[in-house]
Formats: C-alpha cells, sequence, structure tokens
C-alpha cells in the first residue's frame, strides 16, 4: 500500500454544463453506509434553482431541437462512457448504498444498460406514441409527441444510481430538459454521472443537477413558472409531495406522482416517457 | 358601411321548428337510471340566451345528491359495467350513437335553445360530432388491448366529469364516449346555463337500456361541481372549463394520486402570411373567432398578419364581417348566434372596454342586434400590443385581436407569448413553413390552411396553461386506462 496522500475531489452542483459551487456557500456532510465522513456536498439553495432554470430552458432549445436521431447517439455517448467509468461508479455505489460489490456491480451495469435501452427510443417514440389520424374529411392529419419543456425531479432516496438514471433517461429521450435533485443522503454518484454528462456531448443545460434538501429547493421549482412538470419519484415526504403538486397546479405543470419504494429492476416501460410528452395534432387540408 | 351600390336581396326568416322538442315543466336529477328529485339540493332556472325566455326548472344537486350518484356509479361499475365483455360494452355505445343520430334534430334545437348557438351549427357541427364520437369509442371497448397501453389495461372506475357551456352535448360526448368504451361509469355535470341537452341524453341512456348507474347526471352550478371533483369516491376527473377552475381542481387533488385530465382555456394565434391564400384566410379567421360566437377555447383570437398585408386583410375582414348575419339562432340563415349568458356577456363587455382604454381601435359590425337577449356584435381589434389585456386574456366572444409581424420568427414569438398553449393557426401556401411553424407552435392543435375542425380521431387538447391530457383519439382513451406500469402521472 502507497503511503501517498490521495487527492480528493470537491464535489459541487452541475447547472448549464458547469460546476459551480452552490451560490449560498452552503456544503453538508455526506457520510457512507458505515457512517464515516465521505464528502462535503453542495447545499443548493433557490437561487441555484433559479439559475438552473435558466440553464434548462437554454438546453431544452438546444436539445429539443435535435434530431431523434442524434439524441439517441448522445445518450448512446453516455453510456460509453459510463462504461469506461465502471470502476468508479461502483466504488460510489459501494459507498453510497453500503452495497456488496456484486450488487453494486450489478446496479451499475443496469444502470449502463438503462441508457442504452433509452437512446434506441429516441427515434421511436413518434412512431410509437404518434398517429396518423383518419379524420372525416378531406384532410391530412397527423399526431407527434413532442417534449414538455423542462421538468424539475427529485431523485429516488434509495437507488442512487439506477434510481437516478432511471428518472433522467426517460425525461431527457424525448427532448426535455430536466433539474434533478439527487439523493440528498446518496450524491456522490449524480456528481459521477454529471461528470460524465459532462464529457458526452450532453448539450449544456439538458441536464442540471442539484445536491441538498428536496424540502427547501423543490418549492421555487414547483412554483417557477418556466418549470413545465416536475417528477416527484423520489419524494418520501407524502406532506412534501402534496404541497409541490399544489403548487404545480398554479401553472397546470404536469406531475409524475411520488413513488419512493420504486423497483427499478425491472422493464421501465413507456410511462415515464409518455408522462413528459404532448401531442400535437396537425391538420391540412387535401385538394389540388 | 359602404353605400351599397348593387341590388341587395334580403333574407326571408327561416325559423327551424321548435316543435320537435318537448321540454318538461321541471327535471330532476338522473342518479341510478331515473330521474329522482334532490336529497338536499335546489332548484334554478335555464333560460334561452337569445330571448331571455325560461326554458324550464332543474334541479341543483347537494352534496347528499353528489354521494348518490358516486354511489350509484360505483354500484354500477363493480356489479355491472366493469364485468361486462367489451364487446357488449361497445354495443351499448353503438346503440346510443344510432339514437343520436336518431334524434338530432331534436338535440341540436334543444341545444341552439339552451345555448344561444346557431342551428347551422349545433346541426352540422355539434351533433354530427356528437354521434361520430359514441361511434368512434364504441369499436374501441373490445380493442383495450391494442390501446399500447399492454396486454391488459384496466378502467379506473368512477370518472367524475365537469362540462362547460359552449359545446354543452359535443363536450358530454368527448367525456362520457371514452370514459364508458373504458369500462368506467361517469357522473357527469353539465354546466349551469345548458344542462338540457344533457338530460335529454339521461333519456337516450333509457332508450337504449344502458344499465342504471353507469351514467348518472347531476345539474348544477359551481357548488356542485366542486362537490364532484373533490368527492373521496371518485377515480378519475375530467375537467373542461376555464383556467381558473382547471387551477383549482388540480390543487383539490394534490395528493389523492387521483388521474385527471384539464382542457382549459386558450389565446390562439391565427397567422397569416402574405403568401396566404387570402379568400381561403379570410373565411378562416372568420370561423376562428366568429364560430360559436367565439365561445371556442381553441378560438383564434388573435390574428398575426404580416405587416406587408395587414391593411388588405383588415378590409377585407371588415367587407365580410358586414355580411354576417347575426341573430336568432333558430334562424337556419344566422351566423352568429346569442351570447350565453348575461355574466359572459358582461365580461366580454369589460374586456373590449379594457381594449378601448387601452389604446386598441375597436371596429363592430354594423348589425342590428335584437333587443331582448345576450348580443355581442363581431367586433375587431386593431392597433393591439402583446400587452394589452385583449391580446393576453381569454375574451370567450367575438371579438378578434389584430396583431402584425414581420419574420416568421417574430411570429413564432408572439404566438407563443402566452401562457397558453391550445391551438394555433398557420396560412401560406409554402408547405415547408406550414412544417416549419407547425414544429415551432407551443400548441396541442395546429390547423394550416383551416381552422377549428375537430374529429373524433383526432387527439385535442393543450400545451401549458391550456390543461394536459388529450380527448379524441387513442391519447383520449388512454385518459379512461391505467396498467400498473402506467400509473401515477398526472
Amino acid at each position: 500500500m502507497s503511503d501517498r496522500l490521495d487527492v480528493r475531489k470537491t464535489y459541487k452542483l452541475f447547472v448549464g454544463g458547469a460546476f459551480p459551487r452552490s451560490e449560498s456557500g452552503r456544503s453538508y456532510e455526506v457520510l457512507d453506509a458505515t457512517g464515516a465522513f465521505l464528502a462535503n456536498a453542495a447545499q443548493a439553495s433557490r437561487k441555484d434553482a433559479r439559475d438552473a432554470v435558466l440553464a434548462a430552458r437554454k438546453g431544452f432549445d438546444a436539445w429539443s431541437a435535435a434530431t431523434a436521431y442524434n439524441r439517441g447517439q448522445v445518450i448512446y455517448r453516455i453510456a460509453e462512457v459510463m462504461e469506461g467509468r465502471r470502476a468508479q461508479f461502483i466504488a460510489d455505489v459501494i459507498d453510497a448504498e453500503g452495497a456488496s460489490t456484486p450488487v453494486a456491480e450489478q446496479q451499475v451495469d443496469a444502470a449502463i444498460d438503462r441508457w442504452v435501452w433509452y437512446a434506441g427510443w429516441a427515434d421511436k417514440i413518434a412512431q410509437v406514441l404518434g398517429s396518423a389520424n383518419p379524420v372525416a374529411g378531406p384532410y391530412f392529419n397527423f399526431s407527434v409527441p413532442e417534449p414538455t419543456g423542462i421538468v424539475a425531479a427529485v431523485a429516488p432516496r434509495d437507488s442512487s444510481l439506477l434510481g437516478l438514471v432511471s428518472v433522467i433517461a426517460p425525461i431527457i429521450v424525448s427532448g426535455n430538459s430536466c433539474i434533478v435533485m439527487a439523493s440528498q443522503a446518496r450524491p456522490v454518484p449524480a456528481i459521477t454521472l454529471a461528470e460524465v454528462l459532462a464529457t458526452s456531448d450532453v448539450p449544456a443545460g439538458v441536464v442540471n443537477i442539484l445536491t441538498g434538501d428536496s424540502a427547501e429547493v423543490m418549492p421555487w421549482l414547483a412554483s417557477h413558472a418556466d418549470v413545465n412538470a416536475l417528477d416527484l419519484t423520489g419524494v418520501a415526504d407524502a406532506e412534501l409531495a402534496a404541497a409541490l403538486e399544489a403548487q404545480a397546479a398554479d401553472t397546470v405543470k404536469r406531475v409524475r406522482l411520488s413513488a419512493p419504494d420504486a423497483d427499478w429492476s425491472g422493464s421501465p416501460g413507456l410511462a415515464r416517457i409518455r408522462a413528459f410528452v404532448e401531442t400535437k395534432t396537425v391538420w391540412h387540408p387535401l385538394g389540388v | 358601411m359602404e353605400a351599397p351600390s348593387r341590388m341587395t336581396f334580403e333574407y326571408a326568416p327561416a325559423p327551424e321548428s321548435r316543435a320537435v322538442v318537448d321540454i318538461a315543466a321541471t327535471y330532476g336529477l338522473f342518479i341510478d337510471g331515473e330521474f329522482v328529485e334532490p336529497i338536499d339540493g335546489a332548484a334554478f332556472k335555464t333560460i334561452n340566451p337569445a330571448t331571455e325566455e325560461v326554458l324550464t326548472e332543474v334541479s341543483e344537486a347537494g352534496a347528499a345528491d353528489v354521494a348518490a350518484a358516486i354511489a350509484a356509479a360505483r354500484r354500477a361499475y363493480e356489479t355491472v359495467w366493469s364485468r361486462m365483455s367489451g364487446r357488449e360494452r361497445a354495443k351499448y355505445l353503438f346503440r346510443i350513437a344510432r339514437i343520436i343520430q336518431e334524434r338530432a334534430r331534436e338535440l341540436a334545437v334543444l341545444e341552439s335553445l339552451d345555448n344561444g348557438k346557431p342551428i347551422r351549427e349545433s346541426r352540422d357541427v355539434d351533433l354530427p360530432l356528437v354521434a361520430a364520437h359514441f361511434f368512434y369509442y364504441a369499436g374501441w371497448a373490445d380493442k383495450l388491448e391494442y390501446a399500447g397501453l399492454g396486454p391488459n389495461p384496466r378502467s379506473l372506475g368512477v370518472a367524475a366529469q365537469v362540462i362547460p357551456w359552449n359545446f354543452p352535448l359535443l363536450m358530454l360526448a368527448w367525456k362520457v364516449a371514452p370514459a364508458l368504451a373504458a369500462g368506467n361509469t361517469v357522473v357527469l355535470k353539465p354546466a349551469e346555463t345548458t344542462p338540457l341537452t344533457a338530460l335529454l341524453f339521461a333519456d337516450i341512456c333509457r332508450q337504449a337500456d344502458l344499465p342504471p348507474g353507469v351514467v348518472n347526471i347531476l345539474t348544477g352550478a359551481g357548488e356542485t361541481g366542486r362537490l364532484l371533483v373533490s368527492s373521496s369516491g371518485i377515480n378519475k376527473v375530467a375537467f373542461t372549463g376555464s383556467t381558473d377552475v382547471g387551477k383549482a381542481i388540480q390543487r383539490s387533488v394534490a395528493g389523492t394520486r387521483i388521474p385527471v385530465t384539464l382542457e382549459l382555456g386558450g389565446k390562439a394565434a391565427n397567422i397569416v402570411f402574405d403568401d396566404a391564400p387570402l379568400d381561403e384566410a379570410i373565411e378562416g379567421i372568420v370561423n376562428g373567432i366568429f364560430f360559436n360566437q367565439g365561445h371556442v377555447c381553441c378560438a383564434g383570437s388573435r390574428l398575426l398578419v404580416q405587416e406587408s398585408i395587414a391593411d388588405d386583410v383588415l378590409d377585407r375582414l371588415k367587407r365580410r364581417l358586414a355580411t354576417l348575419r347575426v341573430g336568432d339562432p333558430l334562424d337556419k340563415n344566422t351566423d352568429v348566434g346569442a351570447i350565453n349568458s348575461a355574466a359572459q356577456l358582461a365580461r366580454i363587455i369589460e374586456l373590449a372596454e379594457a381594449g378601448d382604454s387601452e389604446g386598441a381601435q375597436r371596429w363592430s359590425a354594423p348589425c342590428a342586434l335584437p333587443d331582448r337577449g345576450f348580443w355581442f356584435a363581431p367586433t375587431l381589434f386593431t392597433g393591439v400590443t402583446q400587452a394589452h389585456r385583449i391580446a393576453r386574456e381569454e375574451i370567450f366572444g367575438p371579438v378578434l385581436s389584430i396583431l402584425t409581424f414581420r419574420t416568421p420568427d417574430e411570429a413564432i414569438d408572439k404566438a407563443n407569448n402566452t401562457p397558453y398553449g391550445l391551438s394555433a393557426g398557420i396560412w401560406t401556401e409554402k408547405g415547408s413553413r406550414i412544417l416549419w411553424m407547425a414544429s415551432r407552435l407551443r400548441a396541442g392543435v395546429i390547423w394550416a390552411n383551416t381552422f377549428n375542425r375537430f374529429d373524433p380521431t383526432s387527439p385535442f387538447g393543450g400545451y401549458k396553461e391550456s390543461g394536459f391530457g388529450r380527448e379524441g383519439g387513442l391519447p383520449g382513451l388512454a385518459a379512461y386506462l391505467s396498467n400498473d406500469e402506467e400509473a401515477g402521472s398526472r
């Protein structure tokens, strides 16, 4: 064993493709599964949330205008870059979740494979959720799914990597951008994922990751007029979830309801993609 | 008005006979297959908005009535409807579609009497679409496994449905047909000012031998609706109406995990480029905002016209509006009928006055309005800016706000500069521009070189504060189905 002192990493937020500290200057202590000190994570504030919305709107404009093929390639690239960091993710998941090595390996492999699964969806969503509609008249009529916009999400508390990826991927695959509150107690795999996203050709602002207390930050996002949807998957407190749902009503946000005990091992299905797309229907007359 | 230099022909009155309808003196609530007196409710009158004549007195459901209706719907769901094969449910819906076709004239006349809309529209637009909706969803009832929701999608249970007064029977059809096809039972509250066609629909359910409790109809005002959608025994809320009430409903269901569909207000841009087919565009603009007196959530209430043709379009519009026939809804020549209620007329007057006071220029079609009833002449505002209330707020009346633009990018920016996102129109002969615009407009329905077209196969619903969920087509069916995988979105 070398007696070299290791170089530790400062864990920061991921906003607009950059890694800022919290504007508030606050951090909080993150412990590993054994209760030992692991890191000081940035504690995101209202201002950080608002900055993230600005970044997410820019990200949305670029990402939603990209071709579905391009989005699929970029998402596949995330899987490629993650694979290269597989060992680091396994160590992160062991630290965060106290998982055994085989369990951590399984979680990381499933997370990488989940990106691959969603990468393939990018250019198929419109074919599965869209339609040509045989209206009773001389019109050409079709419906296509379009991304809802900016989704503010709360990642699962427990599944620090697979759950996180399972929340982010279906939001962005259709062209949405997102602001994700990482697991408050287990944020380190999320920051490592941010480093992957930053080097995978994902446009800046498409995924923004905040660490801290979702009970503090989410109300600002739930009431923000430029946020279009909420994904409350990781909200374990039923009262907080209900309060956020009620705030969402002020601007008629779409809401994916809380599911704190979701099982991430099975096939994800289409539900999460469907939750954050809008159906657009276009009519045009037929004639010569 | 320009001096007529040509010979003009006067229209002779061509009234549709109202003998075809038979309105009772009073109506109870339709619960568990029969009309019953309210337990703790009251009664209110419904009037013909074109004459202010009282048509009849209907019941106002109270809390105990709402509970009774939900209990009846629950019983019907658990003992009959959810156990019935899809094939049998389909046949009930086909029966209903056929009876609607058989009684179409009666329904159209009753709709025009209670709502004020021209018979030409209730007869040629509303009723054919009502029958078509039941026909379309009837065919889905035994094909749910093909809906893209997995091999065994499930119905939700009891659906609480609240509908508006602008297309009373059509909105009933949009709500009831997919709900029943998917295997749900319903408690429906029609709008306070337009309850009569829903009550006649109850008679259609009777003629179809629909099992008691599958469809329950509670008349009432806002409080009845509030009681219904905030009840504990329901499994789905579907609402069409104002954005304010939609937000209140979304708030009230917070924490309940009840799935919700909201179809709310709009402030649609109707965008006319300098290469548009102008004759068609003028008709489309007129149809966009004056169809159904502008009582249309997807109305093209903001005309965005390219600057180079703005004067020409305005001249043509004024000439066309001067020919619109405003008056007796039952006259087959009438283009624009009565405003639905005194309250709505007051709202239109108030917003039009805001247009005046904020500096826009008003022009109204020179038409004689009847002495009695609620009327508002087709009206244009020019010199409108994006900050004006008449460019931002839903007027829900025959008032068009005209703005101009120079470039396609500016048109997109202005069109999307609204919290709403229900519909939009594009008029241009250039196909690539239509598709470019259609992909950038943040709205759920885009009409290109047409406007205000509807079809049961065509999904309808909004982006942003115009609501969520879709009615029509496969998405409209999915709104009343669940499987384990899909649960949990609102």
